[in-house]
């Protein structure tokens, strides 16, 4: 322990001591605990469940695909409720997901590697318009086709 | 636990002519198991600080509220704690800013609890020895300045006020305390845009590593709560720019690769 980081001498050094300190890593709470955060953050929340949303789907995906081997009457089952409102609305969220994902992973790879920095700000709003458009026309022509 | 206080008598936090507010304070001592929350009442002015209600609750109300500050004005960066979820310096933060409701004060997060509001900073300060001191800059006081006596000369990290902040609001700090963190990471760019006579090859080789430039997620919050416009996320990318064309430079022959 730095005499400079307490300004203070080993006598007063309370680990030194052997005095208990409690370590107030905030832990996985730290990750998801948006109060008193910014824009950042959010981000950063939305990234990590839309990943984690988009590997589950994954995976349901292949689970839907192997009722091809089952037979036509589980495929065309699944089909007719792939039709219901509620399963439409299912894949508004699915493609929320995969622009949120595809957009900010995009603001991401750019900024992280020193691009755009001083304006990722205005480049996730840019992003995030364009995203809510997109979401927008293919929410519509999902129900239109539905 | 909770024990509401009559309003304090107080001469600087409290004009007489102000309102009361209620203050929802963190307390932990040695030996407690876990913090809990403490109820004040104190009476502010429209220019109380939440240090100047603090300091009040600690003259007039409870003198065993533990608590660190000495400039008053942003420059130490010793106040820096959570209020209202958010880290600010408390010598600037103004209680009339944070609406009616009851304040809640807590020390910064994702470090060591000392009591109270005071944690301990040694794990902050280690980022910085943990590149074999090339980050702490030298004086940038005028040659004549008067050193006072016992004082080898003065050091200081360029903007950076080591207030802890920024590791309080990083979610990467909150999970990983191998993680170089961003003060350390800002320390380091500021060394390759104007090395002096530091190291800068030995920066960008401890920056360049998973736990350090890499380990950042972009989530900004420590540029956000900066008090001091260091914008830590800010170096950090400018950090990795210069570490990913060093890569590329370095599979032409060039870079500081071998």
């Amino acid at each position: 322990m730095s005499e400079r980081a307490t300004g203070a001498g080993p006598g007063l050094d309370f680990r030194a001591r052997g005095e208990r300190v409690s370590p107030r890593r905030r832990g996985a709470w730290g990750w998801v605990d948006v109060r008193g955060r910014r824009l950042g953050q959010w981000a950063f929340i939305l990234n990590r469940l839309t990943g984690l949303g988009l590997l589950v789907y994954l995976f349901l995906h292949l689970g839907v695909l192997s009722m091809l081997a089952v037979g036509p009457g589980a495929w065309d089952g699944f089909v007719s409720t792939a039709l219901t409102p509620a399963f439409l609305a299912l894949d508004v969220v699915l493609i929320f997901g995969l622009l949120f994902h595809g957009l900010n992973g995009l603001r991401i790879t750019l900024v992280g590697l020193g691009l755009v920095v001083n304006r990722q700000q205005a480049l996730f709003v840019a992003l995030m318009v364009f995203g809510a458009i997109a979401l927008l026309i293919a929410g519509l022509r999902i129900f239109a086709v539905g | 636990m909770s024990s509401p206080v009559e309003p304090a008598n107080d001469t600087h936090a409290t004009s007489g002519t102000g309102r009361s507010v209620r203050f929802r304070v963190s307390r932990f001592k040695q030996g407690d198991r876990k913090p809990h929350y403490q109820e004040y009442a104190v009476e502010v002015a429209p220019e109380t600080t939440v240090l100047d209600a603090l300091t009040a609750i600690r003259r007039d109300q409870d003198p065993t509220l533990i608590l660190r500050h000495s400039c008053y004005h942003a420059s130490c960066g010793t106040c820096g704690m959570r209020v209202n979820d958010t880290e600010v310096l408390a010598c600037v933060t103004e209680v009339t800013e944070l609406g009616g409701g009851p304040v809640k004060v807590d020390p910064i997060a994702n470090q060591r609890l000392v009591a109270d509001l005071v944690t301990d900073m040694v794990d902050f300060y280690d980022k910085f020895t943990a590149v074999d001191q090339p980050l702490v800059r030298g004086s940038d006081a005028i040659p004549a300045a008067t050193v006072p006596p016992g004082v080898p000369g003065f050091t200081r990290f360029e903007n950076c006020i080591e207030c802890g902040l920024c590791l309080s609001a990083c979610p990467i700090v909150a999970t990983d305390p191998r993680y170089l963190g961003p003060a350390g990471l800002a320390a380091a760019q500021r060394v390759l845009e104007e090395p002096r006579e530091a190291d800068a090859f030995s920066v960008l080789r401890l920056t360049d590593d998973p736990q350090a430039a890499w380990r950042c997620h972009l989530a900004f919050e420590c540029t956000a709560v900066c008090p001091s416009n260091v914008d830590p996320a800010g170096a950090i990318m400018f950090l990795r720019r210069r570490l990913a064309s060093d890569r590329v430079k370095s599979i032409f022959g060039s870079g500081w690769r071998p």
